[in-house]
This record gives C-alpha cells, sequence and structure tokens, in this order.
C-alpha cells in the first residue's frame, strides 16, 4: 500500500492508504476529521471542500496519493485555540445555515473566494459559490454572512 | 471505485514507459473527469500515471507571436495569468469560467483537450485559434487533432506536452449554460486572424466541437455581431436533447457568435 505524507491542519501526517483512497476519506476515515462532508460523491455540491496549498478543491474528486507533500486545511484548522476564524463567525452571527451540512464546504470555499480581494459585490459572491450547493437553498443568508466575513478578514481581524 | 497501481514519474519520459508498461494504463491530469468516471466504474484501468509531478509541464509563456501553455496548467492559472491576458483575454475569460471555482484549481487544460467531452470549453479555443497540440512524439494542428466525441488524434500513451495559441487580431468566447449541470448546452468562440475567421463550436455537435462555416463565411464579409447573427446554421448534425432541439441550438450558435463578437477584444 502507498504511504502519503502531508501536512493536515500544520501537522505532518503519515497514512498507509490504498491507491483509490480520495482525500475525503483520507481525512474522515483515517484521520478522524469528519468536518469534511461527503455530500453528492459526484464532485458537484462542494461540501468537501478543502483547501489543498491554500486553494479550494473538493475533496471527493483528488486522490489522497496525488498530494503527497501538499499542505491540507479543512474546516476544523481554521479556529485559533478558541477563536473562530472570521469567516466562521460571520456563518454564525448571520445564521449563514440551515441544516449546516454544506456548511463546512461553504466556509472553506467563501475563505478562498474573498482572501486578498477587493470587496466583492453580492452577484460576485453568488457567482463566485457555484461550485457549492445548499439543498435547504438558504442562499441568502450565506451570501450575507460571506459579505460579513470578508469584510472582517479585510478589517485584519483574520487571515 | 476499483484499486489500480499508482505511478507517479517525475518526468514525461518516465510517465510514457509507466504507461507503456501497463496493461491498460491511463493518464491522470488534474482528475476532474477521470475520477468521477472510475467512481461511476465507468473505466476500470490497471494503472493511472499522474502527470502532476512533471514541473516541465507547467507554466505559461509568451512565445513568438503567441502563447504557450503547458499541459498540467490549470485552468485557475490561465484565467489569471496576464501574459494571456495581455495577449489572448478571450482565452482567460473562457478559462476562468469552465466548472466552478474548486475544479478550476484542479483541472487542466491537457486533460481537457485529451479527454474532448463534447461540451468542454477548451476545445473551441483550440479549434477556434487554429492553435497547436504539443505531445511528446510531434505537434498536432489544430483542425487535425479533434476527430468526433471524446476522440483524439492521440495515439495510445502519447502524452500532451504544452498547448501554443497564436495571438489573434481579436477573439471572444460566449457560452450559453444548461442551468443545472452549468456545462456548455452552446459555446461559441470567435477569432479573427491573419488567416481568417475561425468560429468554433462546442456543446453543440453530435461529434464534438466543430467550425461553423456558414458563421465563418458572414463574419468573413463583414466582421460584426449582426452578420454573426444573420447566418443561418444548419441543424442537421447538432444534438437534440431534453435540454434543447438541434434546432435551438443551431440558433444559439448564431446568437452566442454575435455576442462573442460583440464581446471580442
Amino acid at each position: 500500500m502507498p504511504t502519503v505524507k502531508m501536512t493536515v491542519n500544520g501537522k505532518a501526517v503519515s497514512a498507509d492508504v490504498e491507491a483509490r483512497t480520495l482525500l475525503v476519506h483520507l481525512l474522515r476515515d483515517k484521520l478522524a476529521l469528519t468536518g469534511t462532508h461527503v455530500g453528492c460523491d459526484t464532485a458537484q455540491c462542494g461540501a468537501c471542500t478543502v483547501h489543498v496549498n491554500g486553494k479550494a478543491v473538493k475533496s471527493c474528486n483528488v486522490l489522497a496519493v496525488q498530494l503527497d507533500g501538499a499542505q491540507v486545511t479543512t474546516i476544523e484548522g481554521l479556529a485559533t485555540g478558541d477563536t473562530m476564524h472570521p469567516m466562521q463567525e460571520a456563518f454564525r452571527n448571520n445564521h449563514g445555515l440551515q441544516c449546516g451540512f454544506c456548511t463546512p464546504g461553504m466556509v472553506m470555499s467563501a475563505i478562498d473566494l474573498v482572501q486578498g480581494k477587493p470587496p466583492l459585490s453580492e452577484s460576485e459572491i453568488r457567482a463566485g459559490l457555484e461550485g457549492n450547493i445548499c439543498r435547504c437553498t438558504g442562499y441568502h443568508n450565506i451570501v450575507k454572512s460571506v459579505k460579513a466575513g470578508a469584510e472582517a478578514m479585510q478589517a485584519g481581524k483574520g487571515r | 471505485m476499483h484499486n489500480f497501481a499508482f505511478h507517479k514519474p517525475g518526468s514525461v519520459a518516465d510517465a510514457a514507459k509507466a504507461i507503456g508498461a501497463a496493461s491498460d494504463g491511463k493518464i491522470i491530469a488534474g482528475g476532474q473527469t477521470l475520477l468521477p468516471t472510475l467512481r461511476q466504474r465507468l473505466a476500470e484501468p490497471s494503472d493511472l500515471v499522474d502527470l502532476g509531478a512533471i514541473a516541465d509541464l507547467k507554466g505559461i509563456k509568451a512565445e513568438g507571436d503567441g502563447v504557450t501553455i503547458g499541459a498540467m496548467t490549470t485552468h485557475a492559472e490561465v484565467a489569471s495569468s496576464s501574459v494571456v491576458a495581455g495577449a489572448i483575454p478571450a482565452l482567460a475569460h473562457l478559462a476562468s469560467h469552465i466548472g466552478d471555482r474548486q475544479v478550476r484549481h484542479r483541472g487542466t487544460i491537457g486533460g481537457s483537450l485529451a479527454n474532448n467531452d463534447p461540451a468542454a470549453d477548451y476545445p473551441s479555443a483550440v479549434l477556434g485559434l487554429g492553435a497547436t497540440v504539443r505531445t511528446n512524439k510531434r505537434e498536432i494542428k489544430a483542425d487535425d487533432f479533434f476527430q468526433g466525441m471524446f476522440t483524439t488524434a492521440l495515439d495510445e500513451g502519447e502524452i500532451i506536452t504544452a498547448v501554443h495559441f497564436p495571438k489573434p487580431e481579436k477573439a471572444g468566447y460566449e457560452k450559453f449554460v444548461q442551468p443545472a449541470s452549468r456545462f456548455a448546452l452552446v459555446g461559441v468562440f470567435v477569432a479573427k486572424t491573419k488567416g481568417g475567421v475561425r468560429v468554433a463550436v462546442t456543446g453543440a455537435g453530435q461529434e464534438g466541437v466543430f467550425r461553423a462555416k456558414e458563421v465563418e463565411a458572414a463574419l468573413g464579409a463583414n466582421f460584426s455581431a449582426d452578420a454573426a447573427k444573420g447566418a443561418k446554421v444548419s441543424a442537421d448534425s447538432l444534438n437534440s436533447d431534453l435540454h434543447g432541439s438541434a434546432v435551438y441550438r443551431a440558433h444559439l450558435v448564431s446568437v452566442l457568435a454575435g455576442r462573442a463578437v460583440a464581446a471580442a477584444k
């Protein structure tokens, strides 16, 4: 079985996996990081979104063995101690969720979308989140959350 | 997904060796189409040869009067490249609308072309601009590369290394997305080049990407949005499905060609 080494949420990890193991299964089943969700399992819904080398990708659509040596950040890696990431805080403050299943993917995508950019308009946020689907259709508050999270990140309260 | 032997060669030569030695091997680039295919067990390769560790296949550079893009360059990299935006803004625009944000971070130009999905965006740019596909064996002109749905001129185990796009005088790309899948119901790439006007259509043809000769003739005579919109496109070899009839798609080709001309830079 191939061995994969990567950095997950700042910690070096090493695991023996079958070649066919998807990143999301390594995260959930081997590393017990179950915040990353499997939604559609067909690479459409974005619930499994994590950051690989700082960029949002769907962890159900990449093999763990393809990412040997990569830096991976999951929803569990965003907070600093007890302080949530400003985007997480914004989702909480704006009730940017209904059932919450899509939320980890939404937050990871949102951070990738707004990071280092000038403020985005509502329509730019909506278009930018096209890779994430909320089955509750709770987009209104999600968009509000992303706007607020982006402002908080810009204000230097976050990263 | 069935298991397979996984190879991650460091050079194109080693990748060619690995794919040659496999009994039923597949090359994986970004994997954004291949992995869903494997997971549905529509393919069961014995080996996967990952091109992700080959540095020579990545990157964008100005070359001659145009741009050369390495096969493993992602859609996001093409979309945000100042070299591409400077030489062929329509190509950067096209790349920025492929799939979604997450897909654009993994999907590659080489993977898209080798797969030749009949609704993929890149084939229309390659054919529309008259680009050249470079492989580990030869150079293939766009007009010879695409040979029908999911079919290309690539030999078994032949590896795309880069694509060279000549700079057009002007080019534009417009697509009409299927609202659920976001794939192109019809996408039209229009390029005004020194050799004439080229119009390539994706999403509509039964045999994948094709050149719309009727629109090319109209735009050759008068490069204007109205001329494109006025061109009658035959519905004979176009797709008909629950998302749109062949006649509807034929109509969209003219309309989108007009929009692409209006947006051309």
